[in-house]
Protein backbone atom coordinates (compact mmCIF):
# COMPACT_ATOMS: atom_id res chain seq x y z
CA UNK A 1 0.00 0.00 0.00
CA UNK A 2 1.62 3.50 -0.74
CA UNK A 3 1.62 6.21 1.53
CA UNK A 4 2.03 8.96 -1.06
CA UNK A 5 -0.71 9.51 -3.47
CA UNK A 6 -2.12 11.94 -5.57
CA UNK A 7 -5.10 13.50 -4.51
CA UNK A 8 -6.81 14.06 -7.70
CA UNK A 9 -10.82 12.45 -8.05
CA UNK A 10 -11.38 12.80 -11.83
CA UNK A 11 -8.34 11.63 -13.49
CA UNK A 12 -8.16 8.06 -11.56
CA UNK A 13 -11.45 7.59 -13.78
CA UNK A 14 -10.35 9.04 -16.97
CA UNK A 15 -6.98 6.54 -16.62
CA UNK A 16 -8.84 3.71 -15.83
CA UNK A 17 -11.64 4.65 -18.87
CA UNK A 18 -10.44 2.03 -21.71
CA UNK A 19 -10.01 -0.62 -19.65
CA UNK A 20 -13.04 -0.90 -18.19
CA UNK A 21 -14.84 0.21 -21.08
CA UNK A 22 -13.25 -3.00 -23.05
CA UNK A 23 -13.39 -5.02 -19.78
CA UNK A 24 -17.79 -4.42 -19.77
CA UNK A 25 -18.19 -4.58 -23.27
CA UNK A 26 -16.35 -7.88 -24.27
CA UNK A 27 -16.00 -9.76 -21.13
CA UNK A 28 -18.81 -8.83 -18.62
CA UNK A 29 -21.15 -8.33 -20.91
CA UNK A 30 -20.90 -11.74 -22.67
CA UNK A 31 -19.94 -13.33 -19.82
CA UNK A 32 -23.82 -12.30 -18.22
CA UNK A 33 -25.46 -12.87 -22.27
CA UNK A 34 -23.68 -16.38 -21.53
CA UNK A 35 -25.68 -16.68 -18.18
CA UNK A 36 -28.42 -15.53 -19.84
CA UNK A 37 -28.78 -17.41 -22.74
CA UNK A 38 -28.61 -20.38 -20.47
CA UNK A 39 -31.47 -20.64 -19.15
CA UNK A 40 -33.45 -19.80 -22.35
CA UNK A 41 -34.58 -22.09 -25.26
CA UNK A 42 -34.88 -21.08 -29.24
CA UNK A 43 -37.16 -22.94 -31.22
CA UNK A 44 -35.78 -24.27 -34.67
CA UNK A 45 -36.15 -20.83 -36.77
CA UNK A 46 -34.80 -18.73 -34.26
CA UNK A 47 -37.96 -16.73 -33.88
CA UNK A 48 -39.38 -17.20 -30.42
CA UNK A 49 -37.49 -17.43 -27.05
CA UNK A 50 -38.89 -18.73 -24.10
CA UNK A 51 -37.51 -18.79 -20.37
CA UNK A 52 -37.18 -22.77 -19.55
CA UNK A 53 -35.25 -21.72 -16.44
CA UNK A 54 -32.52 -24.63 -15.39
CA UNK A 55 -33.87 -26.97 -18.37
CA UNK A 56 -30.19 -26.64 -20.69
CA UNK A 57 -28.47 -27.67 -17.63
CA UNK A 58 -30.63 -30.71 -16.41
CA UNK A 59 -30.87 -31.83 -20.42
CA UNK A 60 -26.70 -31.37 -20.25
CA UNK A 61 -26.28 -33.52 -17.81
CA UNK A 62 -28.82 -36.27 -19.16
CA UNK A 63 -26.80 -36.10 -21.75
CA UNK A 64 -24.54 -38.53 -23.12
CA UNK A 65 -22.42 -36.67 -25.20
CA UNK A 66 -21.80 -34.44 -22.54
CA UNK A 67 -20.55 -36.87 -20.66
CA UNK A 68 -18.68 -38.59 -23.09
CA UNK A 69 -16.93 -34.80 -23.29
CA UNK A 70 -16.56 -34.59 -19.93
CA UNK A 71 -14.64 -37.91 -19.52
CA UNK A 72 -12.68 -36.66 -23.05
CA UNK A 73 -11.36 -33.62 -21.46
CA UNK A 74 -10.51 -35.62 -17.97
CA UNK A 75 -8.32 -37.87 -19.76
CA UNK A 76 -7.00 -35.53 -21.72
CA UNK A 77 -5.93 -32.88 -19.80
CA UNK A 78 -4.41 -35.35 -17.13
CA UNK A 79 -2.15 -37.19 -20.37
CA UNK A 80 -1.26 -33.48 -21.54
CA UNK A 81 0.12 -32.57 -17.75
CA UNK A 82 1.74 -35.80 -16.88
CA UNK A 83 3.61 -36.08 -20.58
CA UNK A 84 5.01 -32.78 -20.70
CA UNK A 85 5.82 -32.08 -17.14
CA UNK A 86 7.25 -35.49 -16.88
CA UNK A 87 9.25 -34.67 -20.24
CA UNK A 88 10.01 -31.10 -18.70
CA UNK A 89 11.23 -32.00 -15.66
CA UNK A 90 14.07 -34.85 -17.29
CA UNK A 91 15.25 -32.32 -19.43
CA UNK A 92 14.82 -29.27 -16.14
CA UNK A 93 17.14 -31.72 -14.43
CA UNK A 94 19.87 -32.70 -16.95
CA UNK A 95 20.85 -29.21 -17.66
CA UNK A 96 20.60 -28.21 -13.90
CA UNK A 97 24.03 -30.34 -14.06
CA UNK A 98 25.42 -28.34 -17.21
CA UNK A 99 27.48 -25.34 -15.97
CA UNK A 100 28.83 -24.62 -19.51
CA UNK A 101 26.36 -25.53 -21.58
CA UNK A 102 22.60 -24.85 -20.12
CA UNK A 103 23.13 -21.52 -22.30
CA UNK A 104 23.13 -23.51 -25.05
CA UNK A 105 20.22 -26.23 -24.27
CA UNK A 106 17.64 -23.77 -22.92
CA UNK A 107 18.00 -21.72 -26.18
CA UNK A 108 17.42 -25.17 -28.23
CA UNK A 109 14.64 -25.96 -25.78
CA UNK A 110 12.89 -22.54 -25.68
CA UNK A 111 11.58 -21.88 -28.60
CA UNK A 112 8.27 -24.08 -29.22
CA UNK A 113 6.59 -21.89 -26.92
CA UNK A 114 6.05 -19.65 -30.21
CA UNK A 115 4.43 -22.14 -32.04
CA UNK A 116 0.77 -21.40 -32.20
CA UNK A 117 -1.09 -24.32 -30.90
CA UNK A 118 -2.61 -24.83 -34.11
CA UNK A 119 0.63 -24.93 -36.54
CA UNK A 120 1.50 -27.33 -33.41
CA UNK A 121 -1.75 -29.29 -34.40
CA UNK A 122 -0.91 -29.07 -38.36
CA UNK A 123 2.72 -29.94 -37.73
CA UNK A 124 1.63 -33.52 -36.01
CA UNK A 125 -1.21 -33.76 -37.94
CA UNK A 126 1.77 -34.28 -41.09
CA UNK A 127 3.88 -36.33 -39.24
CA UNK A 128 1.34 -39.02 -38.41
CA UNK A 129 -0.58 -38.56 -41.49
CA UNK A 130 -1.64 -42.19 -42.31
CA UNK A 131 -0.64 -42.50 -46.10
CA UNK A 132 2.25 -39.92 -46.24
CA UNK A 133 3.29 -39.17 -43.01
CA UNK A 134 6.67 -40.88 -40.96
CA UNK A 135 5.49 -42.10 -37.93
CA UNK A 136 2.92 -44.54 -39.19
CA UNK A 137 5.49 -45.60 -41.74
CA UNK A 138 7.94 -46.01 -38.53
CA UNK A 139 4.93 -48.28 -36.96
CA UNK A 140 3.93 -50.05 -39.79
CA UNK A 141 7.33 -51.63 -38.87
CA UNK A 142 6.29 -52.82 -36.10
CA UNK A 143 2.98 -53.94 -37.64
CA UNK A 144 0.97 -51.06 -35.55
CA UNK A 145 -1.94 -49.60 -38.22
CA UNK A 146 -2.13 -46.09 -36.96
CA UNK A 147 -4.56 -44.50 -38.20
CA UNK A 148 -5.83 -41.73 -36.39
CA UNK A 149 -8.78 -40.44 -39.21
CA UNK A 150 -10.90 -43.58 -37.86
CA UNK A 151 -9.16 -44.87 -34.46
CA UNK A 152 -10.46 -43.45 -31.29
CA UNK A 153 -7.08 -44.15 -29.58
CA UNK A 154 -5.18 -42.92 -32.43
CA UNK A 155 -6.54 -39.48 -32.59
CA UNK A 156 -6.69 -38.82 -28.86
CA UNK A 157 -2.76 -39.63 -28.97
CA UNK A 158 -2.36 -37.85 -31.61
CA UNK A 159 -4.03 -34.40 -30.05
CA UNK A 160 -1.83 -35.31 -26.44
CA UNK A 161 1.13 -35.43 -28.32
CA UNK A 162 0.58 -31.45 -30.38
CA UNK A 163 -0.51 -30.23 -27.45
CA UNK A 164 2.38 -31.93 -24.75
CA UNK A 165 4.81 -31.09 -27.44
CA UNK A 166 4.17 -26.92 -27.49
CA UNK A 167 3.65 -27.03 -23.93
CA UNK A 168 7.20 -28.63 -22.61
CA UNK A 169 9.09 -25.52 -23.30
CA UNK A 170 7.06 -23.63 -20.62
CA UNK A 171 6.85 -26.44 -18.20
CA UNK A 172 11.02 -26.68 -18.72
CA UNK A 173 11.35 -22.81 -18.19
CA UNK A 174 9.78 -22.70 -14.80
CA UNK A 175 10.93 -26.53 -13.61
CA UNK A 176 14.61 -24.86 -13.95
CA UNK A 177 13.62 -21.70 -12.08
CA UNK A 178 12.52 -23.65 -9.27
CA UNK A 179 15.70 -26.05 -9.23
CA UNK A 180 18.40 -22.74 -9.21
CA UNK A 181 16.01 -21.92 -6.12
CA UNK A 182 16.82 -24.77 -4.33
CA UNK A 183 20.05 -23.62 -2.45
CA UNK A 184 23.05 -25.76 -3.40
CA UNK A 185 24.25 -25.82 0.09
CA UNK A 186 20.89 -28.50 0.97
CA UNK A 187 22.39 -30.67 -1.43
CA UNK A 188 26.21 -30.84 -0.68
CA UNK A 189 25.31 -31.60 2.64
CA UNK A 190 23.25 -34.48 1.70
CA UNK A 191 26.38 -35.38 -1.05
CA UNK A 192 28.98 -35.16 2.26
CA UNK A 193 26.43 -37.17 4.32
CA UNK A 194 26.70 -39.78 1.66
CA UNK A 195 23.08 -39.92 -0.41
CA UNK A 196 23.70 -40.07 -4.11
CA UNK A 197 22.21 -38.09 -7.02
CA UNK A 198 19.14 -40.36 -7.46
CA UNK A 199 18.63 -40.59 -3.48
CA UNK A 200 18.91 -36.99 -3.14
CA UNK A 201 16.83 -36.23 -6.29
CA UNK A 202 13.82 -37.89 -4.35
CA UNK A 203 14.41 -36.35 -0.85
CA UNK A 204 15.38 -32.99 -1.62
CA UNK A 205 14.79 -31.95 -5.29
CA UNK A 206 11.65 -32.88 -6.01
CA UNK A 207 9.97 -32.02 -1.89
CA UNK A 208 11.38 -28.76 -2.34
CA UNK A 209 10.11 -28.52 -5.84
CA UNK A 210 6.86 -29.03 -4.85
CA UNK A 211 5.57 -25.69 -5.04
CA UNK A 212 6.87 -25.19 -8.82
CA UNK A 213 4.99 -28.07 -9.83
CA UNK A 214 2.05 -27.93 -8.07
CA UNK A 215 2.00 -24.41 -10.12
CA UNK A 216 2.77 -26.30 -13.36
CA UNK A 217 -0.23 -28.69 -12.48
CA UNK A 218 -3.05 -25.83 -12.55
CA UNK A 219 -1.34 -24.05 -15.59
CA UNK A 220 -1.17 -27.05 -17.30
CA UNK A 221 -4.84 -28.12 -16.91
CA UNK A 222 -5.93 -24.83 -17.67
CA UNK A 223 -3.82 -25.04 -21.02
CA UNK A 224 -5.24 -28.31 -21.87
CA UNK A 225 -8.47 -27.65 -21.27
CA UNK A 226 -8.81 -23.71 -23.11
CA UNK A 227 -5.83 -23.03 -25.06
CA UNK A 228 -6.11 -26.73 -26.93
CA UNK A 229 -8.78 -25.25 -28.89
CA UNK A 230 -6.97 -24.63 -32.02
CA UNK A 231 -4.91 -27.99 -31.82
CA UNK A 232 -8.46 -30.07 -31.79
CA UNK A 233 -9.88 -27.80 -34.59
CA UNK A 234 -6.21 -28.03 -36.56
CA UNK A 235 -6.46 -31.80 -36.46
CA UNK A 236 -9.51 -34.01 -35.77
CA UNK A 237 -12.32 -31.86 -35.44
CA UNK A 238 -13.51 -33.82 -31.99
CA UNK A 239 -13.86 -36.55 -33.78
CA UNK A 240 -13.63 -39.64 -34.53
CA UNK A 241 -16.85 -40.08 -33.17
CA UNK A 242 -16.71 -37.64 -30.56
CA UNK A 243 -13.56 -39.24 -29.22
CA UNK A 244 -11.51 -35.66 -28.84
CA UNK A 245 -14.13 -33.44 -28.55
CA UNK A 246 -13.27 -31.90 -25.41
CA UNK A 247 -15.55 -29.38 -23.56
CA UNK A 248 -13.88 -26.32 -25.34
CA UNK A 249 -14.65 -27.43 -28.35
CA UNK A 250 -18.23 -28.13 -27.53
CA UNK A 251 -19.30 -25.00 -26.20
CA UNK A 252 -18.29 -23.51 -30.03
CA UNK A 253 -19.41 -26.88 -32.07
CA UNK A 254 -22.67 -26.73 -30.49
CA UNK A 255 -22.65 -22.30 -30.44
CA UNK A 256 -21.98 -21.64 -34.30
CA UNK A 257 -22.31 -24.78 -36.37
CA UNK A 258 -25.11 -26.53 -33.87
CA UNK A 259 -26.73 -22.98 -33.58
CA UNK A 260 -28.35 -24.35 -30.01
CA UNK A 261 -27.93 -21.37 -28.14
CA UNK A 262 -29.19 -22.39 -24.91
CA UNK A 263 -26.95 -25.51 -24.41
CA UNK A 264 -24.20 -23.57 -25.75
CA UNK A 265 -24.98 -20.82 -22.77
CA UNK A 266 -25.38 -23.20 -20.36
CA UNK A 267 -21.84 -25.18 -21.47
CA UNK A 268 -20.20 -21.82 -20.77
CA UNK A 269 -20.92 -20.86 -17.52
CA UNK A 270 -20.25 -24.20 -16.43
CA UNK A 271 -16.57 -24.19 -17.76
CA UNK A 272 -16.70 -20.39 -15.95
CA UNK A 273 -17.43 -22.14 -12.80
CA UNK A 274 -14.50 -24.63 -14.07
CA UNK A 275 -12.06 -21.45 -14.71
CA UNK A 276 -13.11 -19.48 -11.81
CA UNK A 277 -12.16 -22.86 -9.15
CA UNK A 278 -8.74 -23.20 -11.04
CA UNK A 279 -7.96 -19.61 -10.67
CA UNK A 280 -8.73 -19.43 -6.91
CA UNK A 281 -6.58 -22.34 -6.31
CA UNK A 282 -3.51 -20.61 -8.54
CA UNK A 283 -4.26 -17.22 -6.54
CA UNK A 284 -4.38 -19.22 -3.07
CA UNK A 285 -1.01 -21.08 -4.05
CA UNK A 286 0.46 -17.45 -5.21
CA UNK A 287 -0.09 -15.74 -1.84
CA UNK A 288 1.52 -18.90 0.36
CA UNK A 289 4.39 -18.40 -1.78
CA UNK A 290 4.56 -14.39 -1.14
CA UNK A 291 4.82 -15.91 2.70
CA UNK A 292 7.65 -17.99 2.25
CA UNK B 1 27.72 -28.98 -9.48
CA UNK B 2 28.32 -31.50 -6.53
CA UNK B 3 30.52 -33.93 -7.58
CA UNK B 4 32.16 -34.41 -10.53
CA UNK B 5 30.66 -37.87 -12.05
CA UNK B 6 31.71 -38.03 -15.95
CA UNK B 7 29.15 -40.99 -16.01
CA UNK B 8 26.37 -38.91 -15.33
CA UNK B 9 27.20 -36.04 -16.93
CA UNK B 10 27.32 -38.05 -20.30
CA UNK B 11 23.53 -39.34 -19.17
CA UNK B 12 22.72 -35.32 -19.07
CA UNK B 13 24.22 -34.36 -22.36
CA UNK B 14 22.50 -37.54 -24.34
CA UNK B 15 18.95 -36.75 -22.38
CA UNK B 16 19.63 -33.27 -23.50
CA UNK B 17 20.08 -34.25 -26.92
CA UNK B 18 17.11 -36.59 -27.05
CA UNK B 19 15.01 -33.51 -25.90
CA UNK B 20 16.40 -31.31 -28.50
CA UNK B 21 15.90 -33.97 -31.02
CA UNK B 22 11.91 -34.73 -29.97
CA UNK B 23 11.21 -30.81 -30.08
CA UNK B 24 12.73 -29.72 -33.17
CA UNK B 25 11.30 -32.66 -34.89
CA UNK B 26 8.51 -31.73 -36.24
CA UNK B 27 9.92 -28.59 -37.57
CA UNK B 28 12.63 -30.08 -39.55
CA UNK B 29 10.22 -32.49 -41.14
CA UNK B 30 7.75 -29.88 -41.89
CA UNK B 31 10.90 -27.94 -43.32
CA UNK B 32 11.78 -30.90 -45.61
CA UNK B 33 8.28 -31.24 -46.97
CA UNK B 34 8.12 -27.79 -47.34
CA UNK B 35 11.53 -27.78 -50.06
CA UNK B 36 9.70 -30.69 -52.21
CA UNK B 37 6.84 -31.16 -54.59
CA UNK B 38 3.70 -32.67 -54.21
CA UNK B 39 4.87 -35.79 -56.23
CA UNK B 40 7.50 -36.00 -54.05
CA UNK B 41 5.03 -37.44 -51.31
CA UNK B 42 2.67 -39.69 -53.67
CA UNK B 43 5.50 -42.04 -54.68
CA UNK B 44 5.27 -43.11 -50.75
CA UNK B 45 8.44 -43.49 -49.60
CA UNK B 46 9.26 -40.04 -47.59
CA UNK B 47 12.10 -37.71 -47.93
CA UNK B 48 14.38 -37.45 -44.74
CA UNK B 49 16.97 -34.72 -46.77
CA UNK B 50 15.99 -31.26 -48.26
CA UNK B 51 15.29 -30.98 -51.59
CA UNK B 52 15.68 -28.29 -54.75
CA UNK B 53 12.66 -26.46 -54.32
CA UNK B 54 13.17 -24.48 -51.35
CA UNK B 55 13.01 -20.94 -52.98
CA UNK B 56 10.41 -21.89 -55.79
CA UNK B 57 7.72 -23.20 -52.80
CA UNK B 58 8.08 -20.24 -50.53
CA UNK B 59 7.99 -17.56 -53.27
CA UNK B 60 5.04 -18.64 -54.97
CA UNK B 61 3.34 -18.77 -51.34
CA UNK B 62 4.43 -15.82 -50.53
CA UNK B 63 3.64 -14.01 -53.44
CA UNK B 64 0.24 -15.83 -54.70
CA UNK B 65 -0.45 -18.47 -52.02
CA UNK B 66 -2.83 -21.34 -52.57
CA UNK B 67 -5.27 -20.20 -54.93
CA UNK B 68 -7.79 -23.46 -54.26
CA UNK B 69 -8.08 -22.62 -50.84
CA UNK B 70 -9.60 -18.96 -51.04
CA UNK B 71 -7.07 -17.89 -48.94
CA UNK B 72 -4.65 -14.53 -50.00
CA UNK B 73 -1.06 -14.54 -50.70
CA UNK B 74 1.02 -15.77 -47.11
CA UNK B 75 2.92 -12.12 -47.40
CA UNK B 76 -0.01 -10.78 -47.04
CA UNK B 77 -1.50 -12.50 -44.18
CA UNK B 78 1.77 -12.02 -42.50
CA UNK B 79 1.06 -9.00 -42.94
CA UNK B 80 -2.53 -8.75 -41.11
CA UNK B 81 -1.26 -11.07 -38.23
CA UNK B 82 1.43 -8.75 -38.20
CA UNK B 83 -1.00 -5.74 -37.71
CA UNK B 84 -3.08 -7.42 -35.23
CA UNK B 85 -0.19 -8.68 -32.93
CA UNK B 86 1.02 -5.46 -32.60
CA UNK B 87 -2.12 -3.56 -32.04
CA UNK B 88 -2.88 -6.55 -29.50
CA UNK B 89 0.71 -6.12 -27.65
CA UNK B 90 1.11 -2.24 -27.60
CA UNK B 91 -3.18 -1.76 -26.73
CA UNK B 92 -2.73 -4.15 -23.74
CA UNK B 93 0.32 -2.27 -22.69
CA UNK B 94 -1.12 1.35 -23.03
CA UNK B 95 -4.61 0.23 -21.10
CA UNK B 96 -2.74 -2.14 -18.31
CA UNK B 97 -0.26 0.79 -17.60
CA UNK B 98 -2.79 3.46 -16.89
CA UNK B 99 -5.07 1.49 -14.87
CA UNK B 100 -2.19 0.03 -12.68
CA UNK B 101 -1.18 3.92 -12.32
CA UNK B 102 -4.84 4.62 -10.81
CA UNK B 103 -4.95 1.51 -8.88
CA UNK B 104 -1.91 2.20 -7.17
CA UNK B 105 -1.16 5.81 -7.01
CA UNK B 106 -4.83 7.22 -5.89
CA UNK B 107 -7.42 6.92 -3.56
CA UNK B 108 -11.09 7.42 -4.67
CA UNK B 109 -14.84 6.16 -4.10
CA UNK B 110 -15.35 2.41 -5.84
CA UNK B 111 -11.64 1.71 -6.33
CA UNK B 112 -11.96 -1.29 -4.88
CA UNK B 113 -14.89 -2.12 -7.76
CA UNK B 114 -12.76 -1.25 -10.45
CA UNK B 115 -9.81 -3.30 -9.39
CA UNK B 116 -12.86 -6.74 -9.43
CA UNK B 117 -13.81 -5.69 -12.23
CA UNK B 118 -10.72 -6.02 -13.47
CA UNK B 119 -9.92 -8.82 -12.05
CA UNK B 120 -12.54 -10.79 -12.98
CA UNK B 121 -11.23 -10.86 -16.94
CA UNK B 122 -8.83 -13.78 -15.28
CA UNK B 123 -11.63 -16.02 -14.82
CA UNK B 124 -13.37 -15.96 -18.65
CA UNK B 125 -10.77 -17.04 -21.89
CA UNK B 126 -12.49 -16.01 -24.77
CA UNK B 127 -13.45 -19.26 -25.91
CA UNK B 128 -15.27 -20.39 -23.34
CA UNK B 129 -17.77 -17.00 -23.81
CA UNK B 130 -16.98 -17.30 -27.60
CA UNK B 131 -20.80 -17.30 -29.28
CA UNK B 132 -21.87 -14.17 -27.11
CA UNK B 133 -19.13 -11.78 -28.00
CA UNK B 134 -19.00 -12.51 -30.80
CA UNK B 135 -22.52 -11.51 -31.26
CA UNK B 136 -20.96 -8.50 -29.42
CA UNK B 137 -18.89 -7.52 -31.79
CA UNK B 138 -20.81 -8.39 -35.02
CA UNK B 139 -23.63 -6.31 -32.86
CA UNK B 140 -20.90 -3.29 -33.20
CA UNK B 141 -20.02 -3.71 -36.99
CA UNK B 142 -16.44 -4.85 -36.16
CA UNK B 143 -16.12 -7.86 -38.29
CA UNK B 144 -13.88 -8.25 -40.76
CA UNK B 145 -11.84 -4.88 -39.35
CA UNK B 146 -8.51 -4.73 -37.59
CA UNK B 147 -10.41 -3.48 -34.44
CA UNK B 148 -12.82 -6.40 -34.87
CA UNK B 149 -9.49 -8.17 -34.23
CA UNK B 150 -7.74 -6.93 -31.62
CA UNK B 151 -9.84 -4.91 -29.53
CA UNK B 152 -11.64 -7.53 -27.93
CA UNK B 153 -8.39 -9.70 -27.07
CA UNK B 154 -6.67 -6.16 -25.69
CA UNK B 155 -8.78 -5.96 -21.93
CA UNK B 156 -6.53 -8.83 -19.92
CA UNK B 157 -5.73 -8.64 -15.89
CA UNK B 158 -1.96 -9.94 -16.27
CA UNK B 159 -0.53 -7.31 -17.70
CA UNK B 160 -2.45 -4.83 -14.86
CA UNK B 161 -1.21 -7.11 -12.45
CA UNK B 162 2.32 -7.24 -13.43
CA UNK B 163 2.16 -3.64 -13.82
CA UNK B 164 0.73 -3.17 -10.20
CA UNK B 165 3.37 -5.49 -8.40
CA UNK B 166 5.81 -2.96 -10.35
CA UNK B 167 4.58 0.41 -9.22
CA UNK B 168 3.97 -1.71 -5.40
CA UNK B 169 8.05 -1.75 -5.10
CA UNK B 170 8.85 1.54 -6.58
CA UNK B 171 10.43 3.57 -3.15
CA UNK B 172 7.60 6.15 -2.14
CA UNK B 173 10.49 9.16 -1.00
CA UNK B 174 10.34 8.82 -5.21
CA UNK B 175 6.69 10.25 -5.09
CA UNK B 176 7.26 12.30 -2.38
CA UNK B 177 10.87 14.00 -4.24
CA UNK B 178 8.79 14.58 -7.31
CA UNK B 179 5.81 16.18 -6.01
CA UNK B 180 7.81 18.57 -3.36
CA UNK B 181 9.65 19.19 -6.79
CA UNK B 182 5.78 20.06 -8.01
CA UNK B 183 5.32 17.29 -10.04
CA UNK B 184 1.85 16.57 -11.20
CA UNK B 185 0.77 13.12 -10.91
CA UNK B 186 0.91 12.78 -15.01
CA UNK B 187 4.34 14.46 -15.26
CA UNK B 188 5.33 11.79 -12.51
CA UNK B 189 3.83 9.07 -14.51
CA UNK B 190 5.86 10.13 -17.33
CA UNK B 191 9.37 10.92 -16.23
CA UNK B 192 9.65 8.73 -13.61
CA UNK B 193 7.60 5.49 -13.48
CA UNK B 194 7.85 4.80 -17.64
CA UNK B 195 11.15 4.89 -17.18
CA UNK B 196 12.02 2.60 -14.25
CA UNK B 197 9.33 0.19 -16.27
CA UNK B 198 10.72 -0.32 -19.42
CA UNK B 199 12.46 -3.73 -19.31
CA UNK B 200 9.00 -5.00 -17.79
CA UNK B 201 7.42 -3.17 -20.73
CA UNK B 202 9.56 -4.86 -23.01
CA UNK B 203 9.80 -7.81 -21.38
CA UNK B 204 5.66 -7.78 -21.44
CA UNK B 205 5.69 -7.00 -25.26
CA UNK B 206 7.22 -10.08 -25.98
CA UNK B 207 5.03 -12.60 -24.49
CA UNK B 208 2.03 -10.46 -25.96
CA UNK B 209 3.36 -10.53 -29.29
CA UNK B 210 3.42 -14.18 -29.15
CA UNK B 211 -0.06 -14.28 -27.79
CA UNK B 212 -1.18 -11.93 -30.48
CA UNK B 213 0.40 -13.94 -33.42
CA UNK B 214 -0.52 -17.07 -32.51
CA UNK B 215 -4.33 -16.38 -31.90
CA UNK B 216 -6.54 -18.90 -33.69
CA UNK B 217 -9.89 -19.28 -32.86
CA UNK B 218 -10.84 -15.59 -33.14
CA UNK B 219 -9.53 -14.37 -36.52
CA UNK B 220 -10.97 -17.75 -37.47
CA UNK B 221 -14.38 -16.39 -36.53
CA UNK B 222 -14.54 -12.32 -36.89
CA UNK B 223 -12.70 -12.84 -40.69
CA UNK B 224 -14.66 -13.74 -43.39
CA UNK B 225 -13.33 -11.71 -46.04
CA UNK B 226 -10.03 -12.96 -47.08
CA UNK B 227 -8.15 -9.75 -47.35
CA UNK B 228 -8.13 -9.35 -43.13
CA UNK B 229 -7.13 -13.15 -42.74
CA UNK B 230 -4.15 -13.82 -40.74
CA UNK B 231 -1.62 -16.47 -41.16
CA UNK B 232 -2.21 -18.70 -38.40
CA UNK B 233 -6.10 -19.21 -39.08
CA UNK B 234 -5.16 -19.44 -43.05
CA UNK B 235 -3.20 -22.23 -42.22
CA UNK B 236 -6.02 -24.22 -41.34
CA UNK B 237 -7.96 -22.89 -44.14
CA UNK B 238 -5.30 -24.07 -46.06
CA UNK B 239 -4.86 -27.30 -44.79
CA UNK B 240 -8.51 -28.06 -45.38
CA UNK B 241 -8.28 -27.90 -48.82
CA UNK B 242 -5.65 -30.35 -49.12
CA UNK B 243 -7.90 -33.46 -49.66
CA UNK B 244 -8.39 -33.05 -53.00
CA UNK B 245 -4.77 -33.04 -54.70
CA UNK B 246 -1.82 -33.23 -51.56
CA UNK B 247 -0.75 -29.67 -51.72
CA UNK B 248 1.53 -30.81 -48.24
CA UNK B 249 4.50 -29.10 -49.14
CA UNK B 250 3.07 -25.58 -49.69
CA UNK B 251 0.84 -25.87 -46.47
CA UNK B 252 4.55 -27.14 -44.49
CA UNK B 253 6.31 -24.09 -46.23
CA UNK B 254 3.18 -21.68 -45.01
CA UNK B 255 3.46 -23.48 -41.62
CA UNK B 256 7.47 -22.68 -41.14
CA UNK B 257 6.94 -18.69 -42.48
CA UNK B 258 3.89 -18.68 -39.28
CA UNK B 259 6.13 -19.41 -36.72
CA UNK B 260 9.24 -18.23 -37.84
CA UNK B 261 8.16 -14.48 -36.36
CA UNK B 262 7.14 -15.66 -33.28
CA UNK B 263 10.50 -18.04 -32.79
CA UNK B 264 12.45 -15.52 -33.85
CA UNK B 265 11.73 -13.08 -31.23
CA UNK B 266 11.85 -15.58 -28.46
CA UNK B 267 15.53 -16.20 -29.60
CA UNK B 268 16.43 -13.11 -29.74
CA UNK B 269 14.68 -11.65 -27.01
CA UNK B 270 15.65 -15.01 -24.55
CA UNK B 271 16.40 -12.98 -21.14
CA UNK B 272 13.54 -10.42 -21.72
CA UNK B 273 11.23 -12.85 -22.62
CA UNK B 274 12.02 -15.69 -19.36
CA UNK B 275 11.78 -12.51 -17.09
CA UNK B 276 9.06 -11.12 -18.46
CA UNK B 277 7.49 -15.09 -18.49
CA UNK B 278 8.17 -16.07 -14.79
CA UNK B 279 7.17 -12.90 -13.50
CA UNK B 280 3.44 -12.27 -15.16
CA UNK B 281 2.51 -16.04 -13.99
CA UNK B 282 3.31 -15.00 -10.91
Amino acid sequence: MKRTIFNNQLLPWLLLAPQLAITFIFFIWPAAQAVWQSFLREDAFGIKTTFVGMENYWRLLDSPEYMNSLQVTAVFAVSVTLLSMGFSLLLAVAVDRMIKSSQIYTTLLVWPYAVAPAVAGILWWFIFNPTIGILPYVLDQFRYDWNHISDKGDAMLLVVIASAWKQISYNFLFFVAGLQSIPSSLREAAAIDGAGPVKRFFTITLPLLSPTTFFLMVVNIVYAMFDTFAVIDSTTEGGPAQATNIMVYKVYFDGFVGQNLGSSGAQSVILMLIVIALTVIQFRYVEKKVEY
Amino acid sequence: MIENRPGLNFLAHLVLIFGVAIVAMPVWIAFVASTHTATDFSSGTIPMLPGPHLVENYSRMLDSGLSTSGTPPVGWMMVNSLIMALSIAIGKIVISVLSAFAIVYFRFPFRNFAFWCIFITLMLPVEVRIVPTFQVVAGLGLLNSYAGLSIPLIASATATFLFRQVFLTIPDELTEAARIDGAGPMKFFRDILLPLSRTNIAALFVILFIYGWNQYLWPLLVTTDSSYYTIVAGIKRMADAVDGLPQWHLVMATAIMAMLPPVAVVIAMQKLFVKGLVETEK
